[in-house]
């Protein structure tokens, strides 16, 4: 009678006690990622290759969605404001939205699942296939020459991605409020420029989106270098890398929101 | 200093299983040792000690008379520079050929200019074989030719110890034949001296110095390859011979046999 509830409630502190260790371990993981940064600057060649993987290789996806957003918002837009008869202020409504909320919150979602779990399963692989045992048996740091370099290339592509993603968003809005409805050109962009404050929006959805490129990074870094080295346990840890990468930008949006624009 | 490697009673545990029980081993400078065992008697951790991938609960290794488990991470990292390791299944670094793989040592602890890196990277290619495929991909290769390639990268800074752990599994007989050779050409004409972990008896014994058997993670014999092939010790015998059943039972310790199958009681 009492042993069942005696079990579930071991489970339930032995999940505790583990979850509480493994935020301990990717916290020294992601220090030691950081004390060990060096070998990333000083061999600069190393982290650019990253950028190429994390970045580059994700601009299609990055500008085809920011295109369809930004046409969408214009869409919605325009039939929600010529209610009130001012629907020349879509430009205003798209750009907003892209720079404080959807351009780092989409673009960090789709990083975390184009680049993210790339991170990991490349990862996960080479744990798996013994090459990050090789590196430390040469006498290489896997951490300075395998983790770092990607840690880097991943936070400073992230802000360029979503700065990317509110760009050609805001395009897709002018492609469809003023190519296609007719909205005046001058009027959509001139309200855009007056309403648009780049302390305010830009800035914030600037720090917005390093803060998500720190988190997403770190998350798949770790999860694809904790994975169990067999095909289950990659598969697993870059699942894992999505979820817990799309929680983390949801949470930390919530949070940096409320301190940026709680008096506004 | 004769010996290169010493082991004095190390024992080593994951979490409550012990893997190695007082462990006493002496490599001597020069020669070709080989560890030989069932899989899973722990050959390859002892491998793993040796290069101070792992700590021993009890005991010490020495290589090179220092003692490789009180090493602090430079000191480590120094031994391992000397030391070549070559993987089960090569274990090469995926994004690069096979000269990138072999230069990406060199370029790591060296300053030397690319040029030279490159030639002494096609050397140490041509040493095994495959300088007519530096340009290759790890996928594009053989599962031998990678075998060789990692063995070309294992050699790269000329180590005074190269292990070996089970280079024979999964090759066909003629990259069987070609990795054993280069495994003692390379010992001999390097100066170095190896470690091979396998459990490929014929292949070995022909080529090597010394033989420690391990069973259950001690060493139950041991010898030169004449005294092994000789030897009347029951485990050993099993062994050489590829016996089925012997000191090591065939059939696992399980429940009987007609209750797994649920017979008992239809018998009358």
């Amino acid at each position: 009678m009492v042993e069942p509830v005696l079990d579930s409630l071991r489970g339930v502190g032995h999940r505790v006690v583990n979850g509480i260790w493994r935020l301990g371990y990717a916290s020294g993981f992601l220090l030691m990622t950081l004390v060990r940064s060096g070998t990333s600057f000083q061999r600069f060649q190393l982290t650019i290759k990253e950028i190429y993987s994390a970045g580059v290789l994700s601009l299609i996806i990055i500008i085809v969605s920011g295109l369809f957003v930004g046409m969408v918002l214009g869409l919605q837009g325009y039939e929600t404001l010529q209610k009130y008869g001012s629907s020349e202020a879509v430009g205003t409504l798209v750009a907003l939205s892209l720079t404080r909320e959807l351009g780092p919150v989409v673009a960090a979602l789709l990083f975390a699942s184009r680049a993210g779990s790339a991170m990991t399963a490349e990862i996960g692989l080479m744990k798996a296939t013994e090459q990050i045992s090789a590196m430390e048996m040469m006498a290489v740091d896997p951490i300075a020459r395998v983790i770092g370099p990607r840690f880097w290339g991943g936070v400073i592509s992230m802000p360029l991605l979503a700065a990317i993603f509110s760009a050609v968003g805001v395009f897709g809005g002018y492609l469809v409020a003023v190519v296609l409805i007719g909205i005046d050109a001058g009027a959509f962009w001139s309200q855009m420029q007056n309403a648009v404050d780049f302390r305010q929006d830009i800035v914030n959805g600037i720090i917005k989106s390093v803060v998500f490129g720190f988190a997403v990074t770190a998350i798949a870094l770790f999860e694809g270098y904790d994975a169990p080295p067999t095909a289950e346990g990659v598969s697993g840890a870059t699942t894992r890398t999505v979820v817990t990468s799309s929680l983390a930008i949801l949470g930390l949006d919530f949070v940096l929101t409320a301190f940026m624009f709680r008096g506004i | 200093m004769e010996n290169l490697v010493e082991s004095k009673d190390v024992s080593f545990t994951y979490g409550f299983r012990p893997v190695l029980k007082g462990i006493n081993m002496t490599v001597p400078r020069g020669k070709v040792v080989c560890i030989m065992g069932l899989s899973g008697c722990g050959k390859t951790t002892l491998l793993r000690l040796i290069g101070g991938a792992l700590k021993p609960r009890h005991g010490e290794v020495r290589v090179n008379g220092r003692v490789v488990n009180l090493l602090k991470r430079d000191a480590l990292y120094a031994m391992r520079r000397k030391l070549g390791m070559l993987y089960q299944f090569g274990a090469l670094f995926t994004d690069m050929t096979a000269l990138d793989n072999v230069a990406f040592q060199i370029r790591e602890h060296t300053d030397l200019p690319e040029d030279m890196v490159e030639d002494l990277a096609l050397m140490k290619l041509n040493a095994v074989g495959l300088r007519g495929a530096h340009h290759r991909m790890p996928a594009e290769l053989s599962g031998g030719m990678a075998r060789r390639v990692a063995l070309a990268r294992a050699i790269a800074l000329d180590p005074t110890l190269i292990m070996y752990d089970e280079p024979f599994t999964g090759l066909d007989p003629i990259s069987l034949g070609v990795i054993s050779n280069l495994l003692r050409r390379l010992n001999d004409t390097l100066g170095a001296t190896s470690i091979v972990v396998t459990h490929d008896v014929q292949e070995t014994l022909k080529l090597v110095d010394y033989v420690y058997f391990m069973a259950d993670g001690a060493i139950v014999a041991q010898g030169t390859p004449d005294e092994i092939r000789e030897s009347k010790a029951p485990f050993v015998h099993q062994f050489i011979w590829g016996e089925v059943d012997g000191p090591l039972p065939f059939h696992m310790p399980g429940a009987p046999y007609a209750s797994d199958l649920m017979l008992e009681g239809t018998r009358g």
